[in-house]
């Protein structure tokens, strides 16, 4: 049998149902391969008594033949979700010491369907980042390693601690947040399943905010079926999130019936873009064989709109974040640097507190949003949104999933495009569309570069249709048949 | 519309964030270039297009108007930095 800690959710799952092995036992197994990977910095806080305890209390659950979703399965949090008596940093200076009193609505979701917590997993600050490289915790590494290069490389962002723990075999899934692709973009990046649901479909309740109208909580995975496990879990109406969607949450795994036969697929031109390495354009042509080689129809589309979408983003999250971040003041909680006066004190608080990437979102939304250019920009961007939308709007009535490639590039080192924030920005091109129109997406490993770095490819589904969506991924995994490891896996 | 040092200084005041001197000419440039690279949203003809509000048409619940939480003072002063008898402590803000 394999190790305890390679398993998938999937087969920790029917192992533990079986009794092959106690939650205990594949705690055990998670914080020993926590503790060997330490070297990638995956986490900022690893909770392992606390993990141990709940394991031991789903034993004790199953004993009684009580079990949930995912009883007894350890998960990788993102320090973005408030954990209750857990220090949640946000990956922030400024957040120094703090321990939230509540749960947020996902986690305690987890936690009732019996899942254990492993602990906090490191982020790019507030989660504005694609490379991991802005946490004031430190970078984390990617598994991963190019052939015959032994740079380390970045692990995707802004979700880069739990998806190197996943790729790392720590923990079979973890919980992260996508606010402009930063769950797909480092699936895409780590060889992992990285799903983005509908906005609404997760409780935005007790995850520290970034742009509202974007953020959205998703689970990253090794499989599709894992994906659909941990989504069903953390799903579902929470009145104390007022734009969390009052709907029934199907079952979706019973979604992955691995048939696509009739489905309608479309192909955006657009996302054809110039200087789009050819090993991406290559399998993006693999992609549409694989969904016609299973009876589906792929079907050319247009969405006019896509190019803008980039900097229509870089316009509302920072408007969205400059509000938002409002509240980090040095009075409630957190860091404070004393000053003089009350001013004094939040501007030293928050000159010190945030680092270069949050502060440059903060003024830039700070400035669209100020007199004067409050129409120029923000409500521009607003209005650019509802086209983008509209585009999707007009290409789902023929079609129901879109193909994209879900990255422009594999993982890159630690230290490349640090200079150029927009080179920075480019890493979200194919996934911030989903994010302004609400649409649910997912990334699948589909592929290998010449220099064995993974690549994904991007389903992206009708609004609150992810099941369909979950359904093209299965068969586009099932044909990828992807089963390569990273260069560092824990404990082997 | 060009960002200069000053008006890194004003965004940075409304921010309240302190920028040393030393770092607005260089910060200037990297706002420039953000403002400079979302310009291109100009080009695209948006009159008549309503701004999104939502993604999601939905109609916000309503819920009732009564008192669903509190009592728990302590818990809310918690993570202050400063606290004192049970109240968040600030610099002096009145004379």
């Amino acid at each position: 049998m394999a190790r305890l800690n390679e398993l998938t959710v999937a087969a920790a799952r029917d192992g533990l149902a079986k009794g092959e092995f106690s939650a205990t036992e594949l705690t055990q197994a998670s914080i020993e391969a926590m503790e060997s990977a330490r070297p990638l910095n995956a986490f900022i806080t690893e909770t392992p008594a606390r993990a141990l305890d709940m394991a031991r209390a789903s034993d004790a659950r199953r004993a009684k033949g009580e079990a949930g979703a995912l009883e007894g399965i350890p998960l990788a949090i993102k320090d973005l979700f408030c954990t209750e008596g857990v220090l949640t940093t946000a990956g922030s200076h400024i957040l120094d010491g703090f321990v939230p009193p509540y749960e947020s609505t996902v986690t305690a979701n987890l936690w009732r369907a019996g899942a254990v917590m492993l602990g906090k997993t490191n982020m790019d600050e507030f989660a504005m980042g694609s490379a991991n490289i802005t946490s004031y915790y430190g970078n984390v590494e990617n598994p991963w390693r190019g052939q015959g290069d032994n740079r380390a490389l970045v692990p995707g962002g802004s979700s880069g601690g739990s998806a190197a723990a996943v790729a790392a075999r720590i923990a079979p899934g973890a919980t992260g947040t996508d606010t402009g692709g930063t769950i797909r973009q480092p699936a895409s990046i780590t060889g992992l399943v990285g799903k983005k649901p509908t906005y609404g479909r997760c409780s935005r309740w007790g995850v520290v905010a970034f742009a509202s109208s974007l953020d959205q909580a998703g689970p990253l995975t090794r499989g599709v079926r894992d994906s659909a496990i941990m989504l069903g879990a953390m799903a579902g109406h929470d009145p104390k999130d007022s734009t969390s969607v009052d709907i029934p949450v199907p079952d979706y795994e019973a979604a992955l019936t691995g048939d696509v036969r009739g489905l309608r697929i479309g192909i955006p031109k657009e996302y054809r873009m110039d200087g789009m390495p050819d090993e991406i354009e290559a399998l993006w042509r693999d992609g549409i064989k694989w969904l016609e080689a299973a009876g589906a129809t792929t079907v050319d589309i247009s969405l006019p709109h896509t190019k803008y979408a980039l900097p229509a983003y870089y316009i509302v999250a920072p408007a969205e974040a400059s509000s938002n971040l409002a509240r980090y003041d040095g009075v409630r909680y957190g860091l404070r640097v004393p000053g003089a006066t009350l001013d004094e004190m939040y501007e030293a608080t928050r000159g010190e507190g945030f680092g270069d990437e949050v502060k440059r979102r903060v003024m830039i939304g700070t400035y669209v949003l100020s007199a004067g250019y409050y129409d120029a920009y923000y409500n521009k961007a607003r209005r650019v949104r509802t086209l983008i939308l509209r585009d999707f709007t007009q290409a789902f009535e023929d079609v129901d999933a879109i193909l994209t490639p879900t990255a422009p590039s594999a993982a890159f080192a630690i230290g490349e495009r640090m200079d150029d924030p927009i080179a920075m920005y480019l890493n979200d091109i194919f996934t911030v569309p989903a994010n302004l129109s609400g649409l649910p997406g997912i990334s699948v490993p589909a592929a290998l570069t010449g220099n064995g770095l993974p690549l994904g490819l991007q389903v992206i589904g009708r609004a609150f249709d992810e099941e369909t969506m979950l359904r093209v991924a299965g068969v586009l995994e099932d044909a990828a048949g992807f089963d390569a490891l990273p260069a560092f896996v824990a404990g082997r | 519309m060009a960002v200069d040092k000053s008006t890194v200084a004003h965004i940075a005041k409304l921010a309240r964030i302190r920028v040393p001197e030393a770092r607005r000419e260089a910060l200037a440039g990297e706002l420039n270039s953000i403002l400079g690279w979302v310009e291109q949203l100009g080009e695209l003809d948006t009159k008549g297009i309503a701004p999104m509000t939502s993604v999601v048409e939905v109609r916000l619940a309503k819920r009732a108007d009564a008192v669903s939480d509190g009592g728990c003072r302590d818990k809310v002063v918690a993570n202050a930095p400063e606290s004192e008898h049970g109240f968040f402590a600030v610099p002096k803000v009145i004379e």
